[in-house]
């Protein structure tokens, strides 16, 4: 593979061919040992992440700290805006330039749509977007690629189930079109109202997907090799009960997946609220801790890349 | 004898065939403001037209504004055609077509776009689609159609 990653930005998964994310892949697959803690490495020594984080969040932060620390390197950063210039007013702008000039990568995530791409116009820095809003988060989902490949050996033919707000979680929107982009099958399960937009839907159809849409997840559980559940944000629901009606016909629990393959894996970017009972997580299926650890060695291989000290 | 509404200009610009109702929007567009105008513009709003039964018709005199310029003319107004008139006559006649890349013109219609946050950076988009026109925001990636509601 070219040293084309050395300087790149990283703001959504469509700025990699699929050849680049197989590679980041295999490189992740590399760091696990070094995630583990069961090998040391100083391959980023000397080197300082800012991690800009002006909305909440607990893995996708930690796991970019947790990637920097085990390589070796530094990370610096605030993870509320109330303890920067920021509350005074400053641009985002005048935020990266200045974080430009202290450390050699910059990990953003933002509320407004659009930041990580504005922040990778000023900095000459790479800039990793760890979510824009209710834009793209590409850091998740090259992890949630590398978590089926894992799981399954290969993404290519598995049945993936996307199942829950699919209109307006666009981090769905582009896990469906990676995902076509590997060669999964797709099952889109929402509500008629929450269904994943025609815009994707077309994407996704283009890519050589043929996805499936239904309401029904009874439907979907015996066909899938994958349960990918996302959370349904009540604040989308203009009506509580509306709301209540839909978050309860996604529930996961053991009833559930007596239809299930033996094999059938379960995912969630977390966190939950209620869409999976906590007895799945004793059960085989349960994937999403791991998951959720899988953000380590895939950052770890993304830092290194874009810092280009592995091509 | 022939009664004009309005009579024809001897040198300037003639942007005709604007989609009816869009004649004010295509003056905005081209930054045609009260100060920074220097001869007669007129304004034709709602006249018969063969080919779409109304348009608009905006007359600039003695200027002749770029074509190029005027091609983010076609955002709003797909089918408007550019007459350069000297002495009276058709000098010059082009098309508008869209852009490949619009910047600084439109505004991001999404309310949660960074570029609707007062960062110092002008709003950018990728043509899409040209006819009808169809813009992506460079940013946000929202696409956008309604163009004339959100001109700067």
């Amino acid at each position: 593979m070219s040293s084309s990653y050395k300087g790149a930005d990283l703001v959504a998964i469509r700025d990699f061919s699929r050849d680049q994310i197989e590679h980041i892949m295999d490189l992740a697959e590399k760091m696990v040992p070094i995630a583990l803690g069961q090998e040391r490495s100083d391959l980023l020594a000397g080197y300082v992440q800012s991690s800009l984080f002006f909305e909440p969040s607990t893995r996708t932060r930690l796991s970019f700290a947790s990637a920097m620390a085990r390589l070796g390197g530094a990370t610096l950063g605030f993870d509320q805006p109330g303890g920067s210039s920021v509350q005074k007013g400053e641009t985002l702008a005048d935020t990266i330039k200045m974080v430009d000039s202290y450390s050699d990568v910059i990990v953003l995530r933002h509320h407004s749509e659009g930041s990580a791409r504005l922040a990778a116009y000023f900095a000459e820095k790479p800039v990793i977007n760890a979510g824009d809003g209710a834009g793209q988060h590409p850091t998740q989902t090259i992890l949630d690629l590398f978590t089926i490949r894992k799981a399954k050996g290969k993404i290519d033919g598995v049945n993936v189930a996307l199942v829950g707000d699919l209109k307006y979680g666009r981090t769905a929107h582009s896990l469906a079109e990676a995902l076509a982009l590997f060669g999964a099958e797709l099952m889109f399960v929402a509500p008629a109202n929450l269904q994943m937009p025609k815009e994707t839907i077309r994407a996704v159809d283009k890519l050589g997907g043929k996805p499936k849409t239904m309401t029904s997840i009874e439907q979907a559980v015996p066909e899938a090799d994958v349960l990918y559940i996302t959370r349904i944000q009540k604040e989308r629901f203009p009506d509580l009960a509306e709301y209540q009606k839909v978050a309860g016909s996604y529930k996961i629990n053991n009833a559930l997946l007596k239809d299930a393959k033996t094999e059938l894996s379960i995912m969630h970017p977390l966190p939950r609220v209620d869409e999976i009972h906590p007895d799945v997580d004793l059960s085989p299926h349960a994937l999403y801790f791991q998951q959720a650890f899988n953000g380590v060695p895939v950052r770890m291989a993304i830092l290194a890349l874009l810092l280009g000290v592995i091509e | 004898m022939i009664e004009f509404k309005v009579t024809p200009i001897r040198n300037g610009t003639v942007i005709d065939h604007i989609t009816v109702g869009m004649a004010l929007n295509v003056l905005k567009i081209i930054g045609i403001k009260g100060e920074n105008v220097q001869s007669t513009v007129s304004v034709l709003m709602h006249v018969p037209s063969k080919k779409a039964g109304w348009k608009d018709i905006v007359k600039i005199e003695d200027r002749e504004l770029d074509p190029k310029e005027l091609d983010k003319v076609a955002l709003i107004s797909p089918n408007a055609t550019i007459n350069i008139i000297r002495d009276y006559n058709v000098a010059e006649k082009f098309v508008v077509e869209v852009p490949d890349v619009v910047k600084g013109i439109v505004k991001c219609q999404n309310p949660g776009c960074i570029t609707n946050m007062h960062e110092p950076i002008e709003p950018e988009f990728l043509v899409e689609s040209k006819k009808p026109p169809m813009l992506r925001c460079i940013y946000c990636d929202r696409i956008m159609t309604e163009v004339s509601d959100y001109i700067i």
